[in-house]
Parts: structure tokens; C-alpha cells; sequence
């Protein structure tokens, strides 16, 4: 009897092979799967791919004459973009930036303090009610953003209860409301923004050990000590899915200022938005689109480093 | 009007597996494997995990193909035909029940796939749900069962479209030990009373000894025993198979002297055995209930000290310390010892089985 | 859990947060007031008074045309993907660029895929007139994001119902076609109803995106809205946000029950 030797073939795509009981060939399965992808990977290239990419040399390019685009590369909307403009540096994109990364930072904190407690809330709740818990959560994210928004025209009007209680307790004047102004920018956007919060969070805070919890409460006592040893540890990925879904829309939105705020509080998005409708200088739009991307993806690099640490350390 | 698309086989269909072999990313799973399976047995493919019993199965059905070797069921060759034209029908080990169809759908898929008329599609359906005697659960959904009317269902699912060989695969294992119980008697019944060919995989030996006809037990993808479960249990041929039935002891042979027939040295002492060996150094067997203990030394008798014993409704079972050896002793129940007691544990040559490796 | 005062006011707060300005809006739809938020009484007058407006009307039918249209075509294109990237064998690295490519809408922030669909119309535009602001334009942008979202209810579904049953139906003499008709779409079918449905929502309900392509002639729903808002807030706006958040409300509890796992318990 001859010695067996080991198979040594190549994974040839034409051998005959048998996929989920029909016989077949890994050649003529890509043949038939490519078929039916075609028309949506096209449509996503052509449709997405492509504009993305036209935005990326958009960012390099000049402005024309009527608010078009010339073929005709440079840097200058860099430095447009950090405010050296033709009569020297100006800090009013400075100012919009900081102002947009302040508050796309406080808001995700907000969002995060508020959506630990309740992702833990519903984790903890009965079967029942924890679907019905997390539909509820679901919901406004569906809601058009407008109409979100501008409910809190109403909420906050110099009408409604919240702003009469300040009243009477001496916070604003007797005529005054919460709205316009940052306050109100500040609570519409965590409003918006805490689904968004909520529901990464909870998928690991549901798989939490509370087991382990409990040992460190045994062994350490404290609040804090629970927390971040006991929870913070156990749910890492979680918390910068959140951290992450929250915060990069956040420097991107500018409705909820435009509709809370109006024109004094400007943002990452309100300036791009207005590069491409009013001072039409498209190049310059996709160059701070690009920083906007840029900015968030450094910040998710930074976060996936961090957090590796976070979730690691025991 | 023929089933068009199931080949059909000639009316007597001996399985013939000729020289298989499988492997999975250089991991050789299956070697060289060469069997005949007649018409109409139960037979069993018993191994521990990873021995490749499963993906013989598979290799049979068809959800695999083998890198050589061949498969015929009388004079057609299974591996040139896909599963869908199989003669074979398959119960997955977790039934795969259809769950937006009803049960009787579920049963009468096969027929309705051959594209045979509706009249007679009903009525075997009909017979096979009356004759497994699910008859009343027709028109429920298989999220509405239980476990073992699912099991059913399956077996129907399968039987209904009579193919030449029924593979089943650890259909038991998702069933608690009652349950399994009486429906290995059943699928035994069933089989005897359909008379077709059924091949069964499991790693759970008694399920194999209740049901089978013939054994097969596989090892890292070779057959290392095939017999009758009598000659499985009985007389293990190697130290696997001994170990894997857990039927009997296994005794180390450090070396043996030819005196009127093999005299071997043992931990336990020296022993009498029933051949030959071939081997210079290897291992011999003897089953629990085969050692005799008796109070009085006899010819082939060693001495040993209860250090356990277990009542077990029919039998005792001992532990006995010989030195630093332990071997397992089944007595009747009218046999009583006390722990730490020193006996004499006969060991009658007959029962000595020289195992090959 | 000590932590129980914490988190309950924590979920109470964040609660209040998310639903007390729908919930404000949909009060005061019902409010006689014309404007200010004092309670006058109840009334419907203003859902009568929304339908007989003509702005209204002609932004409502935008709206629906470019859900429709951008629904259907996401789904077709959805599902194909879907099946597609699920029963297809593909090296690393090709199935790392095709997750990546059916991922990117998803997210890309939607200020980023405005500014983009705006360049690239632009261009297109200078090659054939199709490519004006306007329906066309509207529904390709709607399309792309939405598909996306389709493909993944979809896979996720595919994914769900298994290899197993394939290889039974296989075993059972399933042609390719029968295994389609008889096993796969039947149970495939509320997944693929649950992306539309979503990808209706995403429709009715996106701003942004719609905020950088829309024309003086082709107005939706929320740039309407946002429009009138300039002007100051009037009870139809109420009435019409209503009932946009039923709708919105409704699509997607729809959704999520065809989404919902068949139920694999012994009762």
C-alpha cells in the first residue's frame, strides 16, 4: 500500500466543490454572486465611491469666476480653512471650529453620563419591559430632526413651564425664555443625540457580569471604584461605539443650532453648508468636509488605542 | 409518470464505499475508508469527536465531496450525482424542520419536490404521519413541538420519500436520556419494519449497542473495529476500542513467557491468557463482570483489597486495588464485601482478551 | 443596587428628553391658540385647515413620490446585494472592500454625502440635463443611502435562516428553484419588507441630505417645514409634525415586528 501523501493541491477556483449541497464550483458561485451584487456595487461606486472621492480633489481645487470650480489644483483653501485669508489671519473659522468640537464634546459627555444609568436601567428591568424599553429608545431616532428640533421652540418658550420656573426663580428675566441661545443648543442636541448613545452602550452593558461587579464592590466599597473597575472594564468596546456614534454626527450637525440659536452660533456645519449655498465656494466647502472627516476619524483611531487600554486593564 | 429526478437503484442496493479519503485544510480527516453495507441493515458509526464519522455521512448524502474514492449504491455512482438526486434521504442533528411550513407541508416536501401528483402526495403523507404517529400535529408549526415530536417529524420528513439508505445524524443528542431511551426502540422498530438501509452516527455507545446490527467504530479517521455490537462489546480489538465501549478493564503488559500457553506481567500480577500474543509488550483486557472474587485463593487468582463498591440495583460494582492498579468488578447482588476487605479476584484465561495494540 | 436613586432619575431625565418635545408638539396641535404656548382648548381645526393648504399638500406628495421611488429602487437593489454578498465565496481582502463599500453610507456623517451628491450632480449635470435639482436628483441621493440599510436587514436575515435548512431542502430533491421559492424567499419575504420599510422612513424623515439638493419646484416635507419655521411657528406645522412622527412611528414598529425571529420556544 503506497504511502498517503498529504493533499498537497492548490485551492484551485474550478475544482468541484459542493456548497450548501449543490455541486459547483468557487468560480462559478463568484460568477452567479457577482451577477446579482452588480447592479448595487455599481450604484454604490458611481453613486457614493465616486463622490466621495470627488470631494477629496474638490478640496484641492480652485474656485471660479461664478462660483464654479476651475481645474486647477493648490492649497489655498487650506489655508482659508485656518483663516489666512488675503487680509491676513482671521480667527472667525478658528472660533467655529472650537466652538463645534466644545460642543460636539460636551454633548457626547452629556449623552454618555445620562445613557450608562439607563443602559444599565434597562438591562436590569424584566423581560418584558426591556423590549418595549429599547422600541421606546428607537423611536425618536427615526423622527425627522426638524420637527425634533423646533419642538423645543415650543418647550423652551418664555410660555411654557420650564421657562416660567426659571423665572420665578430669578435665573432669566420675567419676559425672557430658554430659547434662543446656547442652553437651548446644548439640550436639543442631547436630546437628539441620546438614542444614538443609549443603544450601543446597552448591547454591552446587557452581556455585563454582574457577578464581577459585585466582587469589586466586595473588595473595594466604593462608587467610584465600582465603577471603573467593576463596569467601565467589562464594557469597553460598547462605550466607544457610543463614544463614536455620538460624537462624529455631533460635529457635523448644524440644524439644531440654526433652529435654536440662529446665526450667532455657527458651527463646522453651518459653514460648509453655507460655502455651498450662499458664498458658493465649493472648494473650500470640501476641503472643511475633509478636515471634518479627518478630525473624526483621527478621533476614532485615537479612541480604538485608548479604549483597548480601558477595556484591557483589570 | 417516474420520479424523474431521483435516480433509482436496482431493487437489491448493497452500499459499496470504496477507498475515501477527506481533508479539511491538511487536516486529514477521513483515510482511506472501504466498507459494504447490504441491503436493509442498522448500521452504526461510533466514534469520539473530530473522528470523522460525521463527514463520512456527509460524504454519503452528498454535502461533501471526497478527495478520492468512490461511493455506489448498487450500480449507480452517488458521488456523480448532487444530494437533490440522491437516492438518500438525511435526519440532520437538528432537524432543519422547515419553520413557515406545517408539519404535514414539512413531510410532503420531498414528494412535492419530485413533482409527483398531489392525490398521491397526500396520501403518503398521510400513512407516514398515521404510522409515526403524529397524525394530530399535521397542521401545527415546528416551533410549537417539542423535542422529540420534532424528531418525528424529521423521520418522516425523510422516510415518506422510501430512499434506499436513511442516514441519520446524532439524532438523539438534543433529547434528554428518557426520551432517547424509548426512541432508540423505536427507530429500532422502525427500522425492522421498513427494511431500509439506516446509518446512524453517534458517539454514544450504548445508543449504538441498543440499536445496531453492525458497529463501526472510527478512530482519527480510520475504522478500527467493525462487528456485531456483541463482538464490539465482548471482544474489543484494540485499547482504543476497549477504553472508548468502556465495556473493560485495560491491563498493561510489560512482558510475557511462553508455559503451556502466554503467561503475562502485569501490574496486577501475573496472568493467564487466552492466546497468543503477537506483540512482546502490549495490553490485554477483561470486562467487570467476567472477574470472579471469591474468599479463597483458586488457580488464577491475584490478590486485591475493595477500596469502593457501589450498589447498582442489579449488581455491585467494586473497585479493587491491586498495588497501585485498579480494576472495575461487576458481582451479583447477593454478593456482599466490605470496604477494605482483601479478597481473591479470579481471572479466568478465557475471558482475557489479548487486544491488538 | 445602590446605583438605583442614579440611574432612575438618570432614565427619567433622559426620557423627559426625548419624548417631551413630541409630545409638546403634538399637544399643541390640538391647541385652539394660534400662537404663544397658553392652552386655549381643544380642537382639530388645524388638521382640517393643513389638508386645505396647497403648500402643504404639494410638499406631502413630494415627499411621498421621492419614498416611493428611491424605496423601491433601494429594496431591489438591497436584496441583490444582500444575497449576493451572503452566498458568494470571496477572498479577504474583496470581502473586506465590499463591507466597506456597502458600509460607508452608513457612516459617512450626512453633511459629508450632501456636499458630495451636490459636486457630483454638478458635474453630471453639464452632460445631460437629467441631472438638475429636482426629483432625479433627490431620489439617486435618497437611493444610495437607503440601500445600505436594506442590505444589512436583509444579510441579517439571510444569516438567520442558515445553512441548515438549504442542505435539508437539498437532501429532499429541491431544484435550485424550488429552494428559492419554496424555502428561501417565503422566509426572506418580512426581512426584505422591513428594509423597505425602514428605507421609507430614512426617506420621509431625512433632512440634510435633501437640504443641499432640493429645488424651488421640488420642495419635501422637512425643508418645507424648516422653511416656515423661518417665518415663525403655526398650528398646521404642529398638526403636519404630528402626523409625520404617527407615520414615522407606525413604519417603524412595522418594521421591527417583521423583523422579529421566529419564535423557537416550546410554549
Amino acid at each position: 500500500m503506497n504511502a498517503v501523501q498529504s493533499p498537497e493541491r492548490q485551492k484551485s477556483a474550478t475544482q468541484p466543490i459542493v456548497y450548501h449541497g449543490e455541486f459547483t464550483t468557487v468560480k462559478r458561485l463568484r460568477r452567479r454572486g457577482w451577477l446579482l451584487m452588480s447592479p448595487g456595487i455599481v450604484w454604490l461606486i458611481f453613486f457614493l465611491a465616486l463622490p466621495l472621492f470627488g470631494i477629496l480633489t474638490m478640496a484641492f481645487l480652485s474656485r471660479g469666476e461664478y462660483g464654479g470650480i476651475e481645474w486647477h489644483f493648490t492649497f489655498e483653501n487650506l489655508f482659508n480653512l485656518f483663516g489666512f485669508g488675503p487680509l491676513g489671519w482671521a480667527r472667525d473659522n478658528f472660533v467655529i471650529f472650537t466652538r463645534s468640537i466644545i460642543l460636539a464634546s460636551v454633548t457626547t459627555l452629556l449623552c454618555l453620563l445620562l445613557a450608562l444609568p439607563i443602559a444599565i436601567t434597562i438591562s436590569r428591568s424584566p423581560r418584558r419591559w426591556r423590549m418595549l424599553l429599547l422600541a421606546l429608545v428607537m423611536v425618536p431616532t427615526c423622527v425627522n430632526l426638524v420637527i425634533r428640533t423646533y419642538a423645543w421652540q415650543l418647550v423652551l418658550g418664555n410660555q411654557a413651564p420650564p421657562a416660567w420656573i426659571c423665572q420665578q426663580l430669578g435665573l432669566i428675566g420675567p419676559h425672557e425664555a430658554l430659547y434662543p441661545g446656547a442652553f437651548a443648543v446644548y439640550v436639543g442636541m442631547v436630546s437628539c443625540m441620546l438614542p444614538f448613545t443609549i443603544l450601543p452602550l446597552y448591547s454591552s452593558v446587557e452581556r455585563l457580569d454582574w457577578q464581577v461587579v459585585e466582587a469589586v464592590h466586595d473588595l473595594y466599597g466604593g462608587r467610584w471604584h465600582v465603577l471603573r473597575h467593576g463596569i467601565l472594564s467589562q464594557i469597553g468596546p460598547g462605550l466607544i461605539a457610543a463614544l463614536v456614534l455620538t460624537l462624529v454626527p455631533s460635529l457635523g450637525m448644524f440644524v439644531v443650532s440654526d433652529l435654536l440659536c440662529g446665526a450667532k452660533f455657527n458651527l463646522i456645519g453651518n459653514l460648509i453648508e453655507q460655502q455651498f449655498h450662499s458664498a458658493s465656494n465649493w472648494p473650500l466647502g470640501a476641503m472643511m468636509g475633509l478636515t471634518l472627516v479627518c478630525v473624526s476619524l483621527a478621533g476614532l483611531m485615537a479612541l480604538f488605542r485608548w479604549g483597548n487600554g480601558l477595556g484591557g486593564g483589570h | 409518470m417516474p420520479e424523474a429526478k431521483a435516480a433509482v437503484a436496482s431493487p437489491i442496493a448493497d452500499l459499496h464505499i470504496a477507498g475515501i479519503a477527506k481533508s479539511f485544510d491538511s487536516v486529514r480527516v477521513l483515510e482511506d475508508i472501504n466498507l459494504i453495507i447490504p441491503d436493509g441493515q442498522f448500521v452504526t458509526l461510533l466514534g469520539p469527536s473530530g473522528c470523522g464519522k460525521t463527514t463520512l455521512l456527509r460524504i454519503i448524502a452528498g454535502f461533501e465531496l471526497p478527495d478520492r474514492g468512490s461511493v455506489r449504491l448498487g450500480e449507480i455512482d452517488l458521488l456523480s450525482l448532487p444530494p437533490n438526486r440522491r437516492p438518500v434521504n438525511t435526519v440532520f442533528q437538528s432537524y432543519a424542520l422547515f419553520p413557515h411550513l406545517s408539519v404535514s407541508d414539512n413531510v410532503a416536501f420531498g414528494l412535492r419536490a419530485k413533482r409527483l401528483p398531489e392525490a398521491d402526495v397526500r396520501k403518503r403523507t398521510d400513512t407516514m404521519l398515521e404510522s409515526m404517529r403524529i397524525g394530530e400535529l399535521r397542521n401545527r408549526r415546528p416551533q410549537q413541538l417539542s423535542g422529540g415530536q420534532r424528531q418525528r417529524v424529521a423521520l418522516a420528513r425523510a422516510l415518506v420519500n422510501e430512499p434506499e439508505v436513511l442516514l441519520l445524524d446524532e439524532p438523539m443528542s438534543a433529547l434528554d436520556a428518557r426520551l432517547r431511551h424509548d426512541l432508540q426502540a423505536e427507530l429500532k422498530r422502525l427500522q425492522r419494519s421498513c427494511k431500509i438501509t439506516f446509518l446512524l452516527v453517534t458517539h454514544d455507545q450504548d445508543e449504538a449497542i441498543a440499536v445496531s446490527d453492525r458497529i463501526l467504530i472510527m478512530n482519527k479517521g480510520h475504522i478500527v473495529q467493525d462487528g456485531t455490537p456483541e463482538q464490539v462489546y465482548e471482544r474489543p480489538i484494540s485499547r482504543f476500542v476497549a477504553e472508548f465501549m468502556g465495556s473493560a478493564n485495560v491491563i498493561a503488559v510489560s512482558s510475557w513467557r511462553d508455559d503451556h500457553g502466554a503467561i503475562a506481567t502485569t501490574p496486577v500480577g501475573e496472568i493467564r491468557l487466552s492466546t497468543i500474543p503477537s506483540w512482546t509488550t502490549g495490553y490485554i483486557a477483561i470486562r467487570p463482570e467476567d472477574i470472579e472474587v471469591r474468599d479463597i485463593a483458586g488457580p488464577a487468582c491475584l490478590p486485591a483489597q475493595i477500596e469502593d463498591r457501589m450498589f447498582r440495583g442489579d449488581h455491585w460494582e467494586l473497585v479493587l486495588v491491586f498495588g497501585r492498579e485498579r480494576l472495575r468488578v461487576k458481582t451479583e447482588p447477593d454478593q456482599h464485601h466490605t470496604v477494605g476487605q482483601w479478597v481473591w479476584a479470579e481471572l479466568p484465561h478465557d475471558d482475557v482478551l489479548v487486544l491488538a495494540e | 443596587m445602590r446605583l438605583g436613586k442614579t440611574a432612575f432619575t438618570a432614565t427619567l431625565v433622559g426620557f423627559l428628553l426625548m419624548y417631551v418635545p413630541l409630545l409638546a408638539v403634538a399637544v399643541m396641535s390640538f391647541n385652539t391658540t394660534a400662537r404663544g404656548q397658553r392652552w386655549g382648548g381643544f380642537t382639530t381645526a388645524w388638521y382640517v385647515h393643513m389638508v386645505g393648504n396647497q403648500k402643504i399638500l404639494e410638499a406631502a406628495w413630494n415627499t411621498l413620490v421621492i419614498a416611493v421611488a428611491s424605496t423601491a429602487l433601494s429594496t431591489i437593489l438591497g436584496t441583490l446585494l444582500a444575497i449576493g454578498l451572503s452566498r458568494t465565496p470571496l477572498s479577504k481582502p474583496m470581502r473586506r472592500c465590499t463591507d466597506l463599500l456597502t458600509g460607508l453610507p452608513v457612516v459617512t456623517p450626512d453633511i459629508i454625502l450632501g456636499i458630495s451628491f451636490v459636486g457630483t450632480f454638478a458635474m453630471l449635470r453639464s452632460l445631460t440635463p437629467w441631472f438638475n435639482s429636482g426629483l432625479s436628483t433627490l431620489i439617486i441621493a435618497h437611493t444610495t443611502f437607503e440601500v445600505s440599510f436594506v442590505a444589512l436587514v436583509v444579510s441579517a436575515r439571510l444569516a438567520m435562516i442558515g445553512q441548515e435548512q438549504i442542505e435539508a431542502a437539498r437532501d429532499l430533491y429541491a431544484s435550485t428553484h424550488v429552494m428559492w421559492r419554496k424555502i428561501l424567499l417565503p422566509q426572506l419575504a418580512p426581512g426584505i419588507i422591513a428594509g423597505a420599510l425602514l428605507a421609507f422612513v430614512l426617506s420621509v424623515d431625512d433632512f440634510v441630505v435633501t437640504f443641499f439638493l432640493y429645488s424651488p419646484t421640488v420642495t419635501p416635507l422637512p425643508i418645507m417645514i424648516q422653511g416656515s419655521l423661518r417665518m415663525g411657528v403655526t398650528p398646521d406645522i404642529h398638526a403636519l409634525s404630528t402626523v409625520i412622527v404617527a407615520i414615522t412611528t407606525l413604519a417603524i414598529v412595522g418594521a421591527a415586528l417583521f423583523s422579529r425571529k421566529p419564535p423557537t420556544e416550546i410554549p
